[in-house]
């Protein structure tokens, strides 16, 4: 057991899968000598050399394009994309290309590709540094979008994905890379794809919640809890496809149910959330579902005070918990 | 007796001779196909007729038990030289579920076949060129001694993706080939609305790789070439960018109507250069055909043409419990 | 002079803390606002921290080799003056507490439920339902701790633990029963001697108790008498009778007529013809009279429909054919229906005085009493009349005396010019 920081659990996930698989290679904007701008493939091209840790050309749609094609091949690309406000020309190759492989050849061919991309702000990255981007993914079967919220479960899901013999977006919170640590261990170990988890158990209200909001809410709860609410905190990790069965049962848990993400509202995979408690738990809520989100304004600004106005933090999710406990 | 110029490119007469069957059968596949549309039988089509030689002679260049190809919708040619069947063809017109591209789950012309090494494709043009460009990465990274050879046509050029994947390949020096088949129409715009240079086999400088324009309608000429071109790529000298100037003798598919946008005399025109005739014509020229022969070799084809269509025709339809397949690994 | 803290600041995107490698100051030393104080190392930069006041370095809070959290006190600094003012803003948002904007962002972001009235128990959640039907909790008993008094979830997962709540039944109706039922009786069981005879309660006779006992109990009865003068009357009666039975087959009797009477003054006063309706007094357009006919042991009330439509002689028809139908037991449900008021022939019996009881839900009935020959008084000299009571019992809650004293006035009038001369049968 060591204790990693969220990027360094990243990074050794990165280095153990291509130290055992000789066909996984990472290939990005300045991935190679520099180790990425924010350092999550750091030391692996001295470790691996050029031809495993490949520097592209500023190139979103090849990064994914060409890594499209080298998956089909049978390799086990991780592509880079430097911020998830620029995956956009990437888009094409991901949504009709990527995850449509396998079921357009009938399972003739596959596409064992991840591709990783930073997300979510605070950090003063202004509207195309901060955008959360998932929601644009969320509705295109054959892709798996997963966003993991701290250093044991990036590190053992980022594993997954990439033994994963079809199309894995997986997004990081870059306010998550340096701030949160836990103990992680050194043994090889791997996370379900697709299945949510409890990560507090609570009796008064349910939050569900992905990435970063997993920590914030955590700190909300700390709060509350002094004062007799108890937080039952369901991480989803896969945003796309949910965890059905995991929400159903954590909103049966209190039937008060607060969604949270850092996302715009209108659109985002909480709506989803919320459709499938209407749909199959209709009968378990004692509260109409909460949601908490991203104001609809285009991307979070610069100015702090804007910035601030706009981002999910632990006072909004702590206020939000107490009014639906109080209902 | 003319000049065999197919020896000189190291072909047999056997070679020849099988690629003009192969020409033969794709042109008599496309017609068939037309037919079974206009009888309303198959929802789509979509035509490799005039580019039968460049597809065939480029085909033949590779090698067929090794390389992979990234081909575009035209290419029936290619996936023949390649392995595909006759009726595998017809069967995916019809969208049966012994098609091998997809299971009858995509439109024809949309090709995969792993067991040939024909990478599975899709609608939006020039995605395939990055994948080849792949491809051509793994062969690299994994030390293997194949080519990929994609292809697409003069509109497509014009995507983000191909100056994407052909700016990468050049910079990483990758053993991929990509040839356009410039019938000088995507649809109905014509060449002069596409491309802003003077041809498109000058873009590969600025690419860092080479570039050739050849004659499409003469198979040896597109053997050539390719063959130069993969010879290149084995040696690690990097890739290739190749246009071969060919002719599209339908419409751009069976829902086009190309007289709205193209006229009589162009069209009569254009049919003079049909490659099939022209390359008929060399080979009896090297006395390697007659007109007794060239029969033989219609009715040969049409006979398996026809054969191909019953077989397609009678091949049942994808059961519908089978859409939930494979969205994942299953 | 003040004190002032120099604090870690935030280096680059993303960099939560810092090493402070050297300081290139030490206390006592007089720095300028922005004079760099120590090199800093983090994660992605290193850099040199500048000084934020001008002043002299008081005291050193973090040694070399040291890594803070970006904002955690570094040194203490003895500013020059006051003028430093406020704290930037800018210093540091992750760590600052959100100030609580009651702005314009609130129009985006409806939080909560301030939607919710204060309202005690008219808004039950889906749980909350579902887990009282489940567990037989009558929701109205339990104290709501929720918002406004809701009654939360758990508030119903206490009572069922509880298990003290009164479990409501579980065939509970809202209109609770039929309309021919009664309310329960609060009586100790009767006691049965040896020779009594007990009959049981049963079909007819049971439905015309609860009948009686509704009306009795639901409706405020209120009774008055008039005395008729039907000499002219009897006399018509004697003289056409023998006609008209060989014509039509049967007897004439004098009920007729007086249905006749009540059908006619109904017509000018609709508010006898009428029934409470809790909120409301409907008023039958329609004139059906209910009239009970008593055969052997059980009571039956058949409806002369449109009552006011027909002639003497209709209603004479009407009525034999109805009497005759229920002594047959032929009364089809149409026949006993729709009835708006009821008359009754109690002289047949012998009454001169009787106070009926009001046909559940009319608002009036009228009682026809015996005619009997009487001695009265006319311009001061005695004579021998016909006379007749007329019973009147109302629902005192839709009529009054004045009105009800009106209408059988018109009754007793029409009655009391029917002669030879007024009346063609």
């Amino acid at each position: 057991m060591a204790e990693l920081s969220y990027i360094e659990a990243i990074n050794s996930a990165m280095r153990e899968e291509m130290e055992r698989d000789h066909s996984v290679f990472i290939i990005g904007e300045d991935v190679g000598a520099k180790g990425g701008v924010f350092r999550a493939t750091d030391g692996l091209y001295q470790q691996f050399g050029e031809q495993r840790v490949i520097d592209s050309p500023l190139s979103e749609s090849a990064i994914v394009g060409v890594s499209v094609g080298a998956a089909m091949y049978g390799m086990r690309p991780i592509a880079e994309i430097q911020f998830a406000d620029f995956i956009m020309p990437a888009v094409n190759q991901i949504i009709s290309e990527a995850a449509k492989i396998r079921y357009r050849s009938n399972n003739d061919w596959n596409c064992p590709i991840t591709i990783r991309a930073p997300y979510g702000g605070g950090i003063s990255g202004a509207l195309y540094h901060s955008q959360s981007v998932e929601a644009l993914f969320n509705s295109t079967p054959g892709l798996k979008v997963v966003m993991p919220a701290t250093p044991y479960d990036a590190k053992g899901l980022l594993k997954a994905a990439i033994r994963d013999n079809d199309p894995v977006l997986f997004f990081e919170h870059k306010r998550a890379y340096r701030l949160l640590k836990e103990e992680v261990p050194d043994e090889d170990y791997v996370l379900p794809i697709g299945k949510a988890d409890v990560k507090r158990e609570g009796s008064d209200v349910t939050v569900i919640t992905y990435g970063f909001g997993v920590h914030l809410t955590q700190l909300a709860a700390d709060a509350v809890e002094k004062d007799g609410i108890s937080v039952h905190l369901l991480d989803l990790r896969t945003v796309y496809p949910l965890d059905k069965e995991a929400i159903i049962e954590a909103t049966s848990k209190t039937g008060k149910v607060l969604l949270v993400t850092e996302d715009n509202k209108e659109g985002s995979i909480i709506g989803e959330v919320a459709a499938i408690i209407a749909e199959h738990a209709l009968f378990e809520l004692d509260a109409p579902v909460m949601r908490l989100a991203g104001p609809d304004v285009p991307a979070m600004p610069y100015a702090p005070t804007l910035e601030k106005e706009f981002i999910i933090n632990e006072q909004k999710i702590e206020k939000a918990i107490r009014e639906l406990a109080a209902f | 007796m003319a000049n065999k110029r197919h020896v000189a490119l190291g072909l047999t007469d056997d070679d020849v001779l099988e690629m003009y069957r192969t020409m033969v059968l794709a042109r008599k596949i496309d017609e068939r196909m037309w037919l079974l549309n206009r009888a309303g039988k198959m929802p789509f089509v979509i035509s490799c007729q005039g580019q039968e030689a460049a597809q065939v002679g480029a085909a033949f260049a590779l090698d067929r038990n090794v390389d992979y190809v990234a081909p575009y919708y035209r290419d029936v040619g290619v996936v023949l030289a390649f392995g595909m069947k006759a009726e595998e063809l017809i069967a995916s017109g019809f969208g049966k579920a012994m098609d091998p591209n997809s299971g009858g789950r995509q439109m024809p012309g949309h090709f995969g076949q792993k067991k040939n090494r024909i990478i599975t494709g899709s609608s939006p043009v020039a995605t395939q060129v990055p994948h080849a460009v792949g491809f051509a990465l793994a062969a690299k990274l994994e030390g293997k001694q194949f080519v990929t050879f994609t292809s697409l046509g003069d509109g497509s050029t014009n995507q983000g993706d191909f100056h994407e994947a052909l700016n990468f390949a050049g910079v990483h020096k990758l053993p991929v080939i990509t040839f356009v088949e410039n019938n000088r129409l995507a649809i109905s715009v014509p060449y002069d609305k596409q491309v802003a240079s003077e041809n498109i086999a000058i873009r590969a400088k600025a690419y860092g790789m080479k570039g050739y324009k050849v004659d499409g309608q003469d198979p040896l000429a597109v053997y050539e070439v390719v063959k130069l071109a993969r010879e290149r790529a084995i040696n690690g000298e990097g890739p290739t960018l190749i246009e071969a100037e060919t002719i599209r003798l339908t419409s751009h598919s069976s829902d086009d109507n190309q007289s709205v946008y193209r006229s009589e005399e162009e069209l009569e025109e254009i049919k003079k250069n049909d490659p099939i005739i022209l390359f008929g014509n060399y080979l009896k020229e090297v006395g390697l055909l007659d007109e007794v022969k060239i029969k033989a070799i219609d009715d040969e084809i049409n006979r398996q043409v026809n054969e191909a269509t019953e077989i397609a025709e009678k091949a049942p339809y994808p059961k519908p419990e089978t859409l939930y397949d494979y969205v994942y690994e299953q | 002079m003040a004190l002032k803290d120099i604090r870690m600041p935030k280096l680059g995107e993303s960099v939560t803390e810092g090493t402070i490698t050297t300081w290139l100051v030490k206390e006592g030393d007089y720095v300028n606002k922005y004079d760099p104080i120590a090199e800093v190392m983090t994660d992605k930069v290193n850099a040199e921290v500048p000084s934020t006041f001008s002043g002299t370095i008081k005291e050193i809070v973090v040694k070399e080799g040291e890594t803070v959290a970006v904002n955690e006190l570094i040194c203490y600094i003895e500013t020059d003056d006051e003028a430093e003012g406020k704290v930037d803003e800018s210093a540091d948002n992750s760590e600052q507490p959100a100030k609580e904007t009651e702005t314009a962002a609130n129009k985006q972001e409806k939080s909560g439920y301030k939607g919710v009235k204060e309202r005690k128990n008219n808004r039950y959640s889906p749980a909350v339902i579902r887990l009282a039907s489940e567990h037989g909790i009558d929701l109205e008993t339990i104290e709501g701790t929720g918002l406004g008094g809701r009654v939360t979830r758990k508030d119903v997962l206490r009572a069922i633990e509880a298990g003290t709540q009164p479990k409501k039944e579980k065939t509970m109706p809202e209109k609770a029963k039929k309309e021919l039922t009664a309310p329960p009786e609060k009586q100790a069981p009767a006691v049965v001697h040896k020779q009594d005879r007990e009959i049981p309660v049963t079909g007819v006779r049971k439905i015309i108790a609860e009948n009686m006992v509704r009306s009795k109990t639901e409706i405020p009865h209120a009774w008055m008498q008039v005395e008729v003068d039907v000499t002219g009357l009897v006399k018509l009666r004697n003289k056409v009778k023998d006609a008209f039975k060989e014509r039509e087959g049967f007897t004439l009797t004098y009920f007729p007529f007086f249905i006749y009477a009540v059908a006619q003054a109904l017509r000018e006063f609709p508010e006898l013809n009428s029934t409470w309706a809790k909120d409301k007094i409907i008023q039958r357009h329609e004139i059906n009279l209910s009239i009970a006919v008593a055969k052997e042991n059980e009571l039956y009330v058949p409806v002369i429909k449109h009552a006011d439509d027909k002639n003497i002689k209709g209603i004479a028809k009407e009525l034999n054919r109805l009497v005759e139908k229920t002594y047959a037991g032929k009364l089809t449900q149409d026949d006993v229906s729709g009835g708006t008021f009821t008359v009754n022939n109690t002289g047949v019996f012998g009454s001169v005085s009787s106070m009926g009881i009001i046909n559940y839900p009319q608002a009036a009935i009228l009682q026809v009493e015996k005619i009997v020959k009487r001695p009265v008084i006319i311009d001061d000299m005695f004579a021998a009349r016909d006379i007749v009571n007329l019973s009147l019992s109302i629902d005192h809650r839709i009529l009054d005396g004045l009105i009800a004293g009106r209408f059988i006035q018109r009754v007793k009038d029409i009655l009391e010019n029917m002669n030879e001369d007024t009346v063609d049968i």
